[in-house]
């Protein structure tokens, strides 16, 4: 008798090493540790129950993560509805900085060059998500629904309980807000591009 | 929508990302495109960071696997 541990069953066992993979994903998108353990931990549950729906599919991983999205959705619902989410609707001064008063771009945007080549590109989105990870909760929430999760702004209006024109708003600030994060610190200054302002 | 500014031009092409435009909206921007390579390129940079969070979402496989 060799001393085997008691027996797991595969597919526990198969569950388990994509908990990972999976906290990353969650963590990304809810910015809330227990959430994202939470989150988790029912999509594991989940699965474990339906393992016989899973039978046949190719790839464990996406199976999983598409159960995951759905969970993920059910807790930003659910913190959608305690009342501290408020709107947190300020208007955009935030950006005027970036313009003259008459509108027009004071730092005229220049052409970013695609990162080039697999190294790079890890890079690139390692930068990326440093600046999702700079974005205030609310507004980092309904980008990642809609860009990440790849939702259409109707069902994120649905599930958040806002208006189309808000969530339009916050989608603004996102993009704004990261543009100038990528401009900063992976495609403008230092990289010795600055020197064509103009 | 008559000439509208950089400013407003920059959510005009947000907004495009996330509802169809009007004939309007999409015209006033045609026409303030061909007159702002500062525009044209920050709508260049918001089709990059779609691809990019597109990217992420698939990347996040290999890059933590």
């Amino acid at each position: 008798m060799k001393g085997r541990p008691p027996e797991k069953s595969d597919f526990r066992t198969q569950l388990e090493q994509q908990r990972p993979y999976l906290l990353r994903f969650a963590a990304l998108q809810l910015r809330d540790p227990n959430a994202a353990e939470d989150a988790v931990q029912e999509t594991l549950l989940a699965a474990l129950a339906g393992e016989a729906n899973f039978a046949g599919r190719s790839n464990l991983r996406t199976w999983l993560t598409g159960i995951l999205k759905h969970k993920i959705i059910d807790s930003i619902r659910r913190a959608a509805r305690e009342p501290s989410a408020g709107a947190e609707l300020e208007d955009d001064a935030a950006f005027d900085p970036l313009f003259r008063a008459n509108g027009h771009w004071k730092d005229r945007p220049q052409a970013w060059e695609e990162p080039q080549g697999a190294l790079e590109q890890k890079q690139f989105l390692g930068v990326l998500e440093q600046c999702l990870a700079r974005l205030p909760q609310k507004t980092a929430r309904v980008f990642m629904l809609r860009e990440h999760l790849g939702l259409d702004t109707d069902e994120i209006c649905k599930e958040l309980a806002i208006t189309p024109t808000h969530c339009w708003v916050l989608l603004y600030r996102a993009r704004m807000a990261l543009r100038l994060c990528l401009d900063e610190r992976w495609f403008g200054k230092g990289s010795g591009k600055a020197a064509d302002k103009r | 929508m008559m000439m509208p500014s950089c400013k407003e031009v920059t959510r005009l092409v947000s907004e495009g990302l996330d509802r169809e435009l009007g004939f309007g909206e999409r015209v006033a921007l045609r026409v303030h495109f061909m007159m702002c390579k500062g525009c044209r390129n920050f709508e260049d940079q918001m089709g990059q960071l779609r691809k990019a969070m597109q990217d992420l979402a698939r990347d996040q496989d290999e890059r933590h696997a």
